[in-house]
C-alpha cells in the first residue's frame, strides 16, 4: 500500500513559535518522503542543533539529531556504512555556514549522494536572534544591539564552487514548491544543496513573510503586492550541465543568479551536473564489491563469533624469517 | 668474539634514509634468526634535521632499549656529536672521513641549548670543537673509529650505475653504512641483500642501486678495515615463522582482525601511519573470499569523529586514529556518542603533550585527559596497551567492548610503541573472538514498538543499525526518553542518567580481571610497581635483571584505566612495602588514579617527560636504588638524546 504523507508524522509536539517556517519544511519533507515512495525505515534525517534541529523528531523516519554544526560528518558516516539509506541531511544557517563551514565546504570535494538542506532564516532564533552567516551587512534584525557589522555569505554560490552537483533555493511557505525541490534534490545522484528561505516571525523582523511577499512594495496601477520570489523553472532558465564542457558556463551562471537578490529573488535549480562520479562511484572503483558489501554488510564473523579476517597476507609482507 | 647482542644506531638528517637504512637493517637480522627491537626518533620536520633509529638485536627476545650502542652508523657529523657519548667501551663508530675535521659549533642544525651543553661538555674534557678530538677521545677510551671515505664509495658506485652526478645518489649513504656495519660485524651479506630485495619489491631499479652500494661498501671495509671490530654478529637457526612490525602496524592489523570496516582520520603525528597502512590495504582475504575496510581522511578530527558515530549507528565497526591535538577537537564528539550509546573506537597514540608539544617524540601526560574528556558524566572505557603485540589485541578487543557496552572505547597507544619496531613469532589470531553484544534479531521487532533506549536491568538496551525494517528509530544528543525524542522531564532524566552510568559497574563485572592487568615477576613481593602502556619492556627487562640479583619485585600493569578495577587492585596493592609507580609523565597520573579510586598511594615516582622512551638501563639503576633504599621518591629520568 502506498504511504500517505500522515505515515510520516509523529506525535510528538513541535514546539516551534507560531508561523515559523519550519512547519512548513517539516510538512514538504513529510510530503517529499511520501511521495518519493520508499519506506519510512530507508531514510535517514540528520539534523544539526537549533530550532531546526528539532525536526528530526518530526518525522517518522530515522532520526539523528547530531551536534551544532556537525550535521554532515555524521550523514557522511552513516551513508558510507549504508549506501542504500536515502541520507538527508538539515541544519540551520548558522549550523551549517558558520560552526559547520569547514563541513559544508570539504564535502562539495566528495559529492556523496546526499542532500542537505539549509534552514535560511538569517539569525540564530533558539539562543535569542543573533546574527547568522546569512544575514546582509549592515541590517540590524529585531535582537542585534548593532547593524550586523559582517556581510552574508551567499549559500548557492558556496555550494557551487565547493563542488555541490546540485544547487536550488526554495521558500518554507511554499511547500508545494519545496516539496518538489526536496524530492529532486533527493533523486539526484550525488550531492544536493537546498537553500531554504524562512522567515523567523519571533526574530527577524527585516525578511518576513510579508516582506517575501512583497506587500511593501505594491503595484501603483493595481494597489497588488508584487513578491519579491519568483521561479527560474517559469524563466526557461537551464541549470543542468548536459555536457562536460558545459559545467564551467553553467556553474558561473548559477552563481550569477545566486547574486540577484533584494526585490527579485530566483527560487528552483540553479546548477545540476549528474556526469561527476559521486563518492560512492570513487570507492567502488576501488573496491569492486562495496554496493554489493558496504562497511554495515560484510561479515565480520563465523558462526563461532571467529574473525573471518585472514592476515596471511598481511603476515607474508611483514614476515623476517 | 660472537656477540649475543649488538646495539646498532644510525644517525642522519631527516630524509637521509635513516628509516630504510633501520629497515633494511632489521629485517637482515630477522632473517638470521635474530629479534630486533627498533625505536625511532625524529623531529619535526621534513628534510634536515637530525633523526636516528637505535635497533637492539640479540639472540634472544628484546623488549625494550637500552642504553648503549654498540655500533654507531654517522651518515653525517651531527650524528657522531649527538650520539658519541652513548658508544660503549669496545664498540665502533662510523664516519666519513670528510667529516673528521667538522668544526662541531658550526654544524647548522644543532639548537643552542644543545651547544651550550655540549660546549661545557667539551671544556670539562679539555677538548677543543673539531670533531676529531672528540674522535680521539673516543679512541683513547677504547671506541673503535672507522673511517670511511663516503664520497669516494659513491663514485665508485655512480661509475658503476652509470650515473654522471653524484648528488643524485647521495641518499645511498644510508646503504652504504650498513654494508660497512654488516662487513664489520662479520654477518653474511646474503642475508642484507634478500632485505634489500624485499623491501623494494616494487622498485627493481632501486633494489639494483643499492645492491650495488652495500656491495661496494661491503668489499670495501672487508678490505680495509679487516676485523678490527670484535664483534661478531651470527644467525641463529630458528623454525617458527616471525615478523617485525611497528605499533601502528599491529594496531591496523588488529583493527582489520577485529572487524572494524570504516576508518576515519585527520592526518597527526604519530597516528597517521596507522591510517595510511589500512588504506594501502584496503581489501583483504576473509575465509569466505574479500573484505574491506574504507579509509576517509575527514577535512578535521571533528568530521573524523563523528562520521564514526554515523557508521557505526549505520551498523558498521568502526573507528578513528589520533593523537593530543586532534583527540582535544573530538570531545564534543565523544561526549555526544557517550549520551547516544554508539559505540565507537578512538585510537589515540600519545605523543608529548601539552598544545603541539613534542609532535615526534613520546609522553604518556594524556591518561587523565582521556578519562575525564567530555562535558557531562558518560560511561566509557579506557584501555592502554604496553607493547606491540598488546596493541594488535587490544585494538580488536575494543570493538567487543564498544558493542557489548554501547560505550566509546579509547584505545590509548603511544610514540614509544607507534614508531618502534619489534620482531614477534606471528601473531596468533584463534583467541580473537567477535562479540557484538545485544543486537536486535530483525524477527524480534514488532512493528512501530522499538525503542532504542528502551530500559532494562542491565541498563543495555538491543541494538539496531539505522536502516533495520520495522524498527525506525532517533537518537538525540539532547537528553531523551526510551524513543529517542527529546525529554526534560525530571524523573526520565534521573532513569537516563542512572541507566548509562551504571554501565561502568557492568563492566567492572564482566570484564574478566586479565583482560583489566597483567601481573609479572614476584606477586608475593613485599614491592611492586605499578604502570601502564610502554614503559612495561623496560620494566620487564630490568625486573629480570634485578632478580639475577636476588632483589625481588611484583609489577602490575594496568590496561583498563577507566573503569579501574579498584577493588581488584586495592587487594593487589594492601600490605606492600614499596609501591613503584613509573610513567612517562610529570604528575605520576596512574598513581593518582589509584590514589583515588582505592586510597593508597606509590611511595616511590619513577617519571620521565623528556619525550623519549625509559630504557632497561635506566629503569634496571633506578629500581636498583629503591630497593636498596638509595633513591628519593620521586626519580626524574632524563636519558637519550
Amino acid at each position: 500500500m502506498a504511504l500517505k504523507m500522515t505515515d510520516f508524522k509523529t506525535d510528538v509536539f513541535a514546539d516551534w513559535c507560531p508561523g515559523c517556517g519550519d512547519f512548513g519544511i517539516m510538512t514538504a519533507l513529510q510530503m517529499a518522503f511520501a511521495e518519493l515512495g520508499l519506506e519510512q525505515h530507508r531514510y535517514v534525517l540528520v539534523a544539526g542543533i537549533g530550532c531546526s534541529g528539532k525536526e528530526a523528531h518530526n518525522v517518522r523516519v530515522n532520526g539523528v539529531h547530531t551536534l551544532h554544526g556537525r550535521t554532515l560528518p555524521f550523514a557522511l558516516g552513516i551513508k558510507i556504512a549504508n549506501p542504500e539509506l536515502e541520507v538527508i541531511a538539515i541544519g540551520g544557517d548558522g549550523d551549517g555556514l558558520g560552526i559547520g563551514a569547514g563541513h559544508f565546504v570539504n564535502m562539495g570535494r566528495r559529492n556523496l549522494d546526499i542532500t542537505y538542506i539549509i534552514h535560511n532564516n538569517g539569525v540564530y532564533g533558539l539562543t535569542k536572534g543573533q546574527a547568522s552567516p546569512t544575514l546582509q551587512l549592515g541590517l540590524k534584525t529585531k535582537a542585534l544591539p548593532k547593524p550586523n557589522i559582517n556581510e552574508g555569505v551567499n549559500p548557492i554560490a558556496l555550494a557551487i564552487v565547493s563542488g555541490y552537483t546540485f544547487a536550488a533555493r526554495s521558500y518554507a511557505y511554499d511547500v508545494k514548491h519545496l516539496k518538489d525541490i526536496v524530492k529532486q534534490a533527493v533523486q539526484h545522484r550525488g550531492l544536493a544543496f537546498v537553500d531554504c528561505l524562512q522567515p523567523c516571525p519571533t526574530y527577524n523582523d527585516i525578511n518576513t513573510k510579508e516582506w517575501y511577499a512583497g506587500e511593501d512594495r505594491k503595484d501603483p496601477k493595481t494597489g497588488k503586492p508584487q513578491p519579491r520570489l519568483y521561479k527560474l523553472e517559469e524563466t526557461g532558465f537551464d541549470p543542468i550541465v548536459h555536457e562536460a564542457e558545459q559545467d564551467f558556463a553553467k556553474k558561473m551562471a548559477g552563481i550569477e543568479k545566486a547574486r540577484e537578490w533584494g526585490d527579485r529573488i530566483p527560487i528552483g535549480v540553479f546548477y545540476k551536473n549528474q556526469l561527476t562520479p559521486t563518492f560512492e562511484d570513487r570507492i567502488t572503483q576501488r573496491i569492486p564489491f562495496y554496493r554489493s558489501a558496504p562497511p554495515c554488510k560484510q561479515k565480520i564473523s563465523d558462526e563461532t563469533g571467529k574473525p573471518i579476517a585472514d592476515l596471511s597476507e598481511f603476515f607474508e609482507e611483514l614476515k623476517t624469517s | 668474539m660472537v656477540v649475543e647482542e649488538i646495539n646498532w644506531m644510525a644517525g642522519g638528517p631527516q630524509g637521509s634514509g635513516v628509516d630504510s637504512a633501520a629497515n633494511i637493517f632489521g629485517r637482515a637480522c630477522g632473517y638470521g634468526g635474530l629479534f630486533v627491537y627498533g625505536r625511532r626518533e625524529y623531529h619535526s620536520n621534513i628534510k634536515g634535521l637530525h633523526s636516528y633509529f637505535h635497533l637492539r638485536v640479540s639472540k634472544h627476545e628484546t623488549l625494550a632499549n637500552v642504553n648503549d650502542v654498540d655500533l654507531l652508523a654517522a651518515f653525517d657529523a651531527e650524528t657522531v656529536v649527538r650520539h658519541i657519548t652513548e658508544v660503549v667501551k669496545g664498540g665502533g663508530i662510523i664516519v666519513d672521513t670528510e667529516h673528521v675535521n667538522t668544526r662541531i659549533f658550526e654544524i647548522p642544525p644543532l639548537p643552542p641549548e644543545f651547544k651550550q651543553e655540549f660546549r661545557q661538555f667539551l671544556n670539562n674534557k679539555g677538548l677543543g670543537d673539531n670533531l676529531s678530538e672528540l674522535l680521539a677521545d673516543a679512541e683513547k677510551n677504547g671506541v673503535h673509529i672507522f673511517k670511511v671515505p663516503y664520497m669516494q664509495l659513491l663514485e665508485a658506485i655512480a661509475k658503476q650505475l652509470q650515473i654522471q652526478q653524484i648528488s643524485k645518489i647521495t641518499r645511498m649513504i644510508n646503504v652504504l653504512t650498513i654494508g660497512v656495519s654488516f662487513a664489520l660485524l662479520d654477518y653474511d651479506p646474503e642475508l642484507v641483500e634478500r632485505a634489500i630485495k624485499a623491501i623494494f619489491a616494487d622498485k627493481p631499479k632501486v633494489v639494483d642501486m643499492n645492491m650495488i652500494a652495500f656491495k661496494t661498501a661491503y668489499e670495501y671495509a672487508r678490505n680495509n678495515l679487516g676485523n678490527k671490530f670484535g664483534r661478531r654478529l651470527e644467525k641463529a637457526e630458528i623454525s617458527e615463522k616471525r615478523i617485525f612490525l611497528s605499533g601502528n602496524q599491529a594496531a591496523a592489523l588488529g583493527k582489520v582482525l577485529g572487524g572494524c570496516r570504516v576508518q576515519t582520520y585527520y592526518p597527526i603525528t604519530p597516528a597517521a601511519d596507522e591510517s595510511e597502512y589500512l588504506e594501502a590495504h584496503e581489501i583483504f582475504k576473509t575465509q569466505d573470499g574479500q573484505g574491506s575496510i574504507i579509509v576517509i581522511q575527514t577535512e578535521d578530527e571533528i568530521a573524523a569523529v563523528n562520521s564514526v558515530s554515523g557508521a557505526a549507528m549505520a551498523g558498521a565497526r568502526a573507528a578513528t586514529s589520533t593523537s593530543g591535538p586532534g583527540f582535544a577537537l573530538m570531545v564534543e564528539g565523544l561526549s555526544w556518542a557517550g549520551n547516544s550509546e554508539v559505540p565507537i573506537v578512538i585510537t589515540y597514540y600519545q605523543r608529548g603533550s601539552p598544545a603541539t608539544g613534542l609532535p615526534t617524540r613520546f609522553g604518556q601526560s594524556d591518561l587523565r585527559f582521556a578519562i575525564h574528556a567530555g562535558h557531562g558524566e558518560f560511561p566509557r572505557i579506557v584501555l592502554a596497551s604496553g607493547d606491540i603485540q598488546e596493541c594488535f589485541y587490544d585494538a580488536a578487543t575494543a570493538f567487543n567492548y564498544a558493542e557489548r557496552f554501547q560505550v566509546p572505547v579509547i584505545h590509548l597507544i603511544d610514540k614509544a610503541m607507534a614508531n618502534s619496531s619489534q620482531t614477534y613469532k606471528v601473531f596468533d589470531a584463534s583467541p580473537a573472538k567477535i562479540e557484538r553484544g545485544d543486537m536486535l534479531d530483525p524477527s524480534r521487532i514488532q512493528g512501530g514498538s522499538y525503542r532504542r533506549f528502551l530500559f532494562t536491568e542491565s541498563g543495555i538496551s538491543p541494538r539496531v543499525s539505522l536502516g533495520t525494517k520495522g524498527a525506525v528509530h532517533w537518537y538525540t544528543g539532547d537528553e531523551h526518553n526510551e524513543v529517542g525524542h527529546i525529554s526534560e522531564e525530571p524523573s526520565n532524566r534521573r532513569a537516563m542518567v542512572d541507566k548509562r552510568m551504571k554501565r561502568l559497574e557492568l563492566i567492572d563485572k564482566e570484564v574478566p580481571t586479565e583482560e583489566k592487568l597483567n601481573i609479572f615477576g614476584d606477586k608475593d613481593s613485599k614491592n611492586v610497581i605499578v604502570s601502564w602502556g610502554s614503559p612495561k619492556g623496560a620494566i620487564i627487562e630490568a625486573m629480570e635483571l634485578l632478580a639475577k640479583e636476588g632483589l625481588s619485585l611484583g609489577f602490575i600493569q594496568v590496561r583498563m584505566l577507566h573503569p579501574l578495577p579498584k577493588a581488584y587492585m586495592a587487594d593487589l596493592l594492601k600490605n606492600r612495602e614499596k609501591i613503584i609507580d613509573v610513567e612517562n609523565n610529570y604528575l605520576g597520573q596512574l598513581g593518582g588514579i589509584i590514589k583515588e579510586e582505592t586510597g593508597i598511594q606509590a611511595n616511590y615516582h619513577v617519571l620521565k617527560y623528556t619525550g623519549r622512551p625509559i630504557t632497561t638501563t635506566e629503569m634496571y639503576n633506578s629500581l636498583k636504588n629503591i630497593l636498596t633504599g638509595k633513591a628519593a621518591e620521586r626519580q626524574v629520568l632524563t636519558y637519550g638524546s
